[in-house]
């Protein structure tokens, strides 16, 4: 028997930390995705277990500030992206710059030179992922998909999905659908 | 950040596209180590031995002596420790059958072989570009298609 899961990955990854520091006995706190502070002093072998017992779960503790600012970047984009609600109204490098506190022109300098790709395709990028996924696993009709991640309409996204894939949305659902049905 | 260097194994019989595809990678920005190999059977040779490196990108020539890359594809797909590499099919055939038979398959990459070296250094920078942040940003790779 084969079965399709959704995950919540924030939920898994807040539950993981959770569980791991408090078998470790450090308190600690979870201040946004993907950033906690750590309420106690660590000592050397401490700092080391914390490490390793995150790593197990392909956690890693990035230590490298222009890695952090880049990781900052990715995701404030996947918060504007997945900004159901619109309460971000102003253009993304407004957006970005304000947020992390960086002219555009140093944060998009530093994010091409660091991940060989521009922010504008990370946000294209990160945009077309989210509607794939939608595609493969939600009863969605594109025309909803479309709404639901802010396109002007649904002639935009499917523009947008065939320039960043190559194909199009129709045949991007028919191979996945085609794929399942042979590993079944 | 992951280690910058990424690995590339290529599958084709004919000589001079392994050649334009060896310097094409040594022109681009993100570092990278090419093997190639003539035919289906000393690829799956290589990769079948349990010590070999697995590439984060393997591409496949369609049509070769021997063992076909379909043939390739389905084998690498069977196998539990192969089947996670990202595949790019590498081919002179465009045919809309094709590209659907072997993204079904389980490709994530179809490229048409350009037909300049400038069209080829573009092709696959665009490739190992997109594959950087399906590597880097574990997104799904299941959802990972792209046809040039």
């Amino acid at each position: 028997m084969k079965l399709f899961l959704k995950f919540d990955v924030k939920q898994l990854c807040d539950n993981i930390l959770s569980n791991q520091f408090s078998n470790l006995n450090i308190n600690f706190r979870i201040l946004a995705y993907g950033e906690i502070e750590i309420l106690d002093k660590l000592s050397k072998t401490q700092w080391i277990d914390v490490k390793n017992t995150l790593e197990d779960y392909g956690i890693t503790v990035v230590e490298d500030q222009k890695s952090i600012l880049i990781q900052k970047i990715k995701d404030a984009i996947i918060e504007m992206v997945n900004d159901e609600e619109e309460t971000i109204t102003v253009k993304s490098s407004v957006y970005l710059a304000e947020k992390l506190n960086h002219s555009y022109g140093y944060l998009s300098n530093l994010f091409s030179e660091i991940t060989y790709t521009s922010i504008e395709n990370y946000i294209i990028l990160q945009k077309i992922e989210h509607a794939k996924h939608l595609i493969t696993t939600s009863s969605m009709t594109l025309t909803e998909i479309a709404f639901k991640l802010n396109y002007s309409s649904v002639a935009h996204l499917s523009t947008q999905f065939k320039n960043t894939t190559g194909i199009t949305p129709s045949a991007f659902q028919r191979i996945i659908v085609k794929r399942r049905e042979i590993t079944l | 950040m992951q280690n910058n260097l990424i690995n590339i194994v290529l599958a084709d019989d004919d000589e001079d596209d392994r050649l334009f595809f060896t310097e094409a990678f040594e022109e681009l920005k993100i570092k990278s180590n090419v093997s190639t190999y003539n035919n289906g059977v000393l690829l799956m040779e290589y990769l079948n031995k349990t010590d070999s490196i697995l590439p984060e990108l393997l591409f496949l020539d369609l049509n070769m002596p021997k063992k076909s890359g379909i043939e390739c594809l389905v084998d690498i797909k069977k196998n539990a420790r192969l089947k996670d590499m990202v595949i790019a099919i590498y081919s002179t055939s465009a045919s809309e059958e094709d590209i659907e038979k072997t993204f079904v398959l389980g490709a994530n990459i179809y490229i048409k072989k350009p037909n300049d070296f400038k069209k080829l250094k573009k092709a696959l920078s665009e490739v190992v570009t997109t594959n950087w942040q399906y590597q880097t940003d574990s997104l799904n790779k299941d959802n990972f298609l792209l046809r040039l």
